[in-house]
């Protein structure tokens, strides 16, 4: 499957070959673990284990959380709270489930900021990013969904916000909307629609996932330097290079034990800490609540949403301009999914010829900037949206937009990179010595 | 909410994080040392059960708990009422029964009554719909130790009436330093001296609404106990994975690493 040059399955036994001759299962299993992966990998490279895990921990608690569920609105509340009281292990399996989501998108935003600062997403590697960023749309719709089922407060009226959004689009806004909740209001249609979406997209998301492996072990690792395996010949690949299995197996599962460590003393200490009280109350859509706050892992994108008010001059402008058909409630809608088109489209806009943030003394910084305004976004999209928030927020879109489609072009001209090592196996020397021959 | 963690991020990176403070600021809420509270926490039997007996005597008189079922009274790690006992408690209570097409006495597979009054709040999960602090800097990470405040809000409430009234539209609103706004329009069920505790227990205001607090966090969360410890074992044993797989990880990457292991 790699281009790297490496060993193969060969069938030895009768029965062996009689099975490859027919379904060449065994070969594929060998070539996914046996893959050549760069030696130098450091500890950044462990979330995609994570990620793997989460999917399958979500899959698995949530396939036995539904034989349980009733989606309905009169009964999805009632039946929450018999998963928490009376099924056995219920309790856990809940608080894992709700837990697990977080963990998820932790995992998964520190994997993408990986590939952000070692241009994981440079050529040849496109594929696989985008098709990273597909998996986390389809994510962020399935943990949306997921987060109305319990029928609280909160999942009612984020759902109501939410699919709000749709209704913003100019003359296709309110059919578009009405469509999706399959009704005026969200009701019993939306709840049951994103039942059944909530569970029908991990499914596909773990097809997805396979393609995304699929495409970077036809492309071969990134790796901390961004240099590329050398691949003239086995021989020489194996001095950039080690099996997946067992040296990257072991090294994931470390990592993954440490990372279920806080994740066993979040759920068994305090499982709520993600949550929000007000979904403890069921939904009433007669009382809204003070402060309409979606989960934790939507914020950044959400205060982007906000930042964009009627009285920023972008926003006066793109309305002149359209003759109003662009207000700013539209405008904040364009916004926050632009800010995810501007992340899946950096492979093409970062002109830099090195790959790796470590070799790119200017880029380092504009990428740790980068990093603490996504934190200072997530925390104003926790703020309610008024001064000093509604600033800062305005900022830190700005900025947002600004490392794409600015800092990132220009970079590639103005800055001179330092020399990153000619081989793997040189950067990996230079940190472990020469192993005696 | 990461709310309260990337405001712990900024803090950390020395930005101001001064008078971020969650919703409803001007609400008072005091700690109090329940015995559930931490990893290790407890909830106390004789206490729950001394709750249980606040709520039957002065709460249950407007509101109602529809999600918790009676038979859950004799749980261990909850009230940990005898059978009967739980039996006579449920048969106060009437049922209208479909089946018979008139009221039965409710069994210990019936639910806890709804509230008579509609503006009483059910307070089945009150406990947990309630987060009465958000310390320390707004990170929340005092739940750790203290949980999310819940039992403290509702402690609060109960002890926190001034005393004063006003009247408007009709209603009747008393003045109270927990509730956010300052004015709620529960009277103030506790006195003090409100019930008499078979146990002897001081059955002044303080001791009765921390009483009825912890029992409405047992409601809200009756497998609290089981809960922890099912992450006190999940984290030992994760614990060891993770140092036998560090050993093991270490061994195999040390001849790659041109290093001498003595194991």
């Amino acid at each position: 499957m790699s281009g790297i040059p490496h060993d193969h399955y060969e069938p030895k036994t009768g029965a062996e070959k009689w099975l490859h001759s027919r379904l060449p299962i065994v070969s594929l299993i060998y070539s996914t673990l046996m893959i050549p992966t760069p030696k130098n990998l450091n500890w950044w490279w462990i979330w995609g284990i994570v990620l793997a895990f989460c999917l399958v921990l979500q899959i698995a608690t949530g396939v036995v959380l539904v034989m349980h569920y009733t989606p309905h609105v009169d009964l999805a509340f009632a039946s929450i709270e018999h998963i928490m009281r009376d099924v056995n292990g219920g309790h856990m399996l809940r608080y894992i489930h709700m837990n697990g989501a977080s963990l998820f998108f932790f995992a998964v935003y520190i994997h993408m900021f990986r590939g952000l600062f070692y241009g994981s997403y440079k050529a040849p590697r496109e594929i696989t990013w985008i098709v990273g960023m597909i998996i986390f749309l389809l994510m962020m719709a399935t943990g949306f969904m997921g987060y109305v089922l319990p029928w609280g407060q909160m999942s009612f009226w984020g759902a109501t916000v939410i699919t709000g959004l749709f209704g913003a689009i100019p003359f296709i806004g309110e059919p578009i909307q009405t469509w999706l909740l399959g009704g005026p209001a969200v009701d019993n249609a939306t709840l049951n629609r994103f039942f059944s979406l909530h569970y029908l997209l991990p499914f596909v998301i773990a097809a997805l996932v396979i393609v995304h492996v699929w495409a970077f072990h036809t492309t071969g690792n990134n790796n901390p330097t961004g240099v590329e395996v050398r691949r003239g010949s086995k021989e020489e690949a194996e001095k950039d290079t080690l099996p997946f299995w067992p040296y990257f197996v072991i090294k994931d599962l470390v990592g993954l034990a440490i990372v279920l460590v806080v994740f066993f003393a979040i759920v068994g200490f305090m499982p709520n800490y993600f949550g929000h009280p007000d979904n403890y109350i069921e939904a009433n859509p007669l009382a809204t609540p003070a402060h309409i706050v979606p989960e934790w892992y939507f914020l950044p994108f959400y205060a982007i949403l906000r930042a964009f008010t009627a009285d920023v001059w972008v926003v006066m402008f793109a309305s002149w301009i359209t003759g109003g058909i662009i207000d700013a409630k539209f405008f904040g809608v364009l916004a926050m999914f632009g800010a995810i088109a501007v992340m899946a489209i950096v492979p093409w806009l970062d002109t830099s010829r090195v790959r790796s943030g470590r070799f790119r003394p200017m880029f380092k910084w504009w990428f740790y900037l980068l990093i603490i305004d996504f934190i200072v976004l997530m925390w104003c999209g926790a703020m309610p949206a008024e001064p000093p928030y509604s600033t800062i927020s305005l900022i830190g879109s700005t900025y947002w937009f600004a490392y794409f489609l600015v800092i990132l072009p220009l970079l590639g001209v103005i800055e001179k990179p330092t020399t990153p090592p000619a081989t793997i196996e040189e950067d990996f020397d230079a940190h472990y010595g020469k192993p005696a021959e | 909410m990461l709310k309260k963690l990337s405001i712990a991020a900024i803090a950390a990176l020395s930005f101001s994080a001064g008078g971020a403070m969650a919703a409803g600021g001007e609400s008072h809420i005091h700690d109090v040392d329940f015995s559930f509270e931490g990893p290790f926490g407890a909830f106390d039997q004789n206490q729950l059960q001394r709750g249980l007996q606040v709520y039957t005597e002065v709460c249950a008189a407007c509101h109602g708990m529809r999600y918790v079922p009676l038979r859950t009274l004799a749980d261990e790690g909850g009230p940990h009422l005898p059978e009967d006992q739980v039996r006579a408690f449920a048969a106060q209570y009437d049922i209208y029964d479909e089946e018979l097409e008139d009221d039965r006495p409710r069994t210990p597979a019936d639910f806890f009554p709804e509230g008579g009054d509609p503006n009483a709040p059910d307070l089945s999960l009150m406990a947990k719909a309630r987060a009465g602090f958000h310390g320390p800097q707004g990170t929340g990470m005092n739940q750790l130790f203290k949980g999310m405040g819940g039992p403290e809000y509702i402690t609060s409430i109960l002890t926190g009436y001034t005393g004063e009234e006003k009247e408007e539209a009709g209603t009747t609103f008393y003045e109270n330093t927990a509730f956010p706004g300052g004015w709620i329009a529960m009277a103030p069920p506790l006195y003090g001296e409100d019930v008499e505790y078979a146990d002897g227990h001081s059955n002044s205001i303080h001791h009765e609404a921390e009483d009825v607090s912890a029992f409405l966090m047992w409601a809200a969360e009756p497998h609290m106990m089981a809960r922890k410890q099912a992450g006190f074992v999940g984290v030992l044993l994760l614990t060891l994975l993770a140092s036998l797989l560090y050993l093991t990880n270490k061994k195999l990457w040390a001849p790659i690493k041109g290093k001498e292991l003595d194991l």
